[in-house]
């Protein structure tokens, strides 16, 4: 079985690794991104002038489920690197592929609450609340997509047995990308869904 | 300041439990009609909450380098800042409009 190999670590002037430097720059830049959009919902909420309106159509019972799933992925994502740190690479692995298993199940509730609004009428084109909501929702959807292909990657990495504990601070940026995530759902539910 | 001083999975858990509770606690509050006055604050600052303990915890800002703390702090409040301006700039002028038309 091939050996974990570290990946080469450069470490700043200031003493910190610039992966994880340039990582939390890049949620930054995230952070303005995700801004602007919920921005724009906030700013064309209850302007449409032709329905379905937020009230006729969103679904809390679902997306508190999705809240609950993905705010459970979070704890499985520390979990997993928590066992990477100490070397148990049996969990580490168990708790990977848990954390993409319940980012496939939030893509999934995601798909079934814009079909269920597309046979109610409700488009990207129908109205102002349609192209913001789908815009904001399908940009975070995106992330989560991109977030489960990362995760998918290093459990299959550390099933091959090239991710192990000299690997941790991939593990801890690949956790901080995915609390991100988390972090920008709980803002979307509460702004979207539950403020209407 | 160390990167790695992260938590044990007893603490994860304890932060996992707490969200739950705080997520319980929003959908409840959406559903009681008697919050309904406060509904808007509750919510935010229940919402607020949340967004704390994962980043403080589960990100590890709480632990890691400060400066970890202004790359990730200054876009958001810059982001929090457009998003407040934008939101006085629109409903601002909306406000002025109604009052004028009603005067």
């Amino acid at each position: 079985m091939t050996q974990a190999v570290p990946l080469a670590t450069h470490h700043t002037s200031m003493g910190l690794d610039n992966r994880k430097m340039a990582f939390w720059a890049f949620i930054g830049s995230e952070c303005l991104l995700f801004g602007s959009l919920i921005s724009t919902y906030l700013v064309y909420k209850g302007k449409s002038v032709v329905g379905p309106y937020p009230h006729d159509i969103l679904n809390i019972p679902l997306t508190s489920g999705s809240t609950f799933d993905l705010l459970m992925s979070s704890l499985m994502m520390v979990l997993a690197l928590a066992a990477v740190e100490r070397g148990d690479m049996k969990w580490g692995k168990i708790w990977l592929f848990s954390t993409a298993v319940l980012g496939l199940v939030f893509l999934g509730a995601q798909v079934m609450e814009f079909t269920e609004f597309v046979h109610k009428g409700l488009t990207i084109s129908t109205n102002l609340f349609g192209c913001t909501f789908f815009v904001l929702t399908g940009t975070h959807g995106a992330h989560v997509a991109v977030g489960v292909l990362w995760l998918l990657t290093l459990w299959v990495r550390a099933l091959q047995g090239k991710l192990g504990p000299a690997n941790v601070t991939t593990v801890d940026i690949t956790g901080l990308y995915w609390h991100f995530v988390d972090v920008v759902w709980i803002v979307i539910f509460t702004v979207v869904y539950l403020i209407q | 300041m160390t990167e790695q001083s992260h938590l044990t999975a007893g603490a994860y858990l304890r932060v996992g439990a707490m969200l739950v509770i705080l997520t319980v606690l929003e959908v409840g509050v959406f559903y009681v009609p008697a919050f309904r006055a406060v509904l808007v604050p509750v919510l935010l600052a229940l919402s607020a909450a949340k967004f704390t303990l994962v980043v403080m915890f589960y990100m590890h800002l709480k632990a890691d380098s400060k400066f970890f703390t202004f790359l990730f702090g200054t876009p958001l409040l810059l982001a929090v800042g457009v998003m407040v301006a934008l939101l006085f700039l629109f409903l601002g002028a909306l406000t002025l409009r109604g009052a004028a038309s009603a005067g």
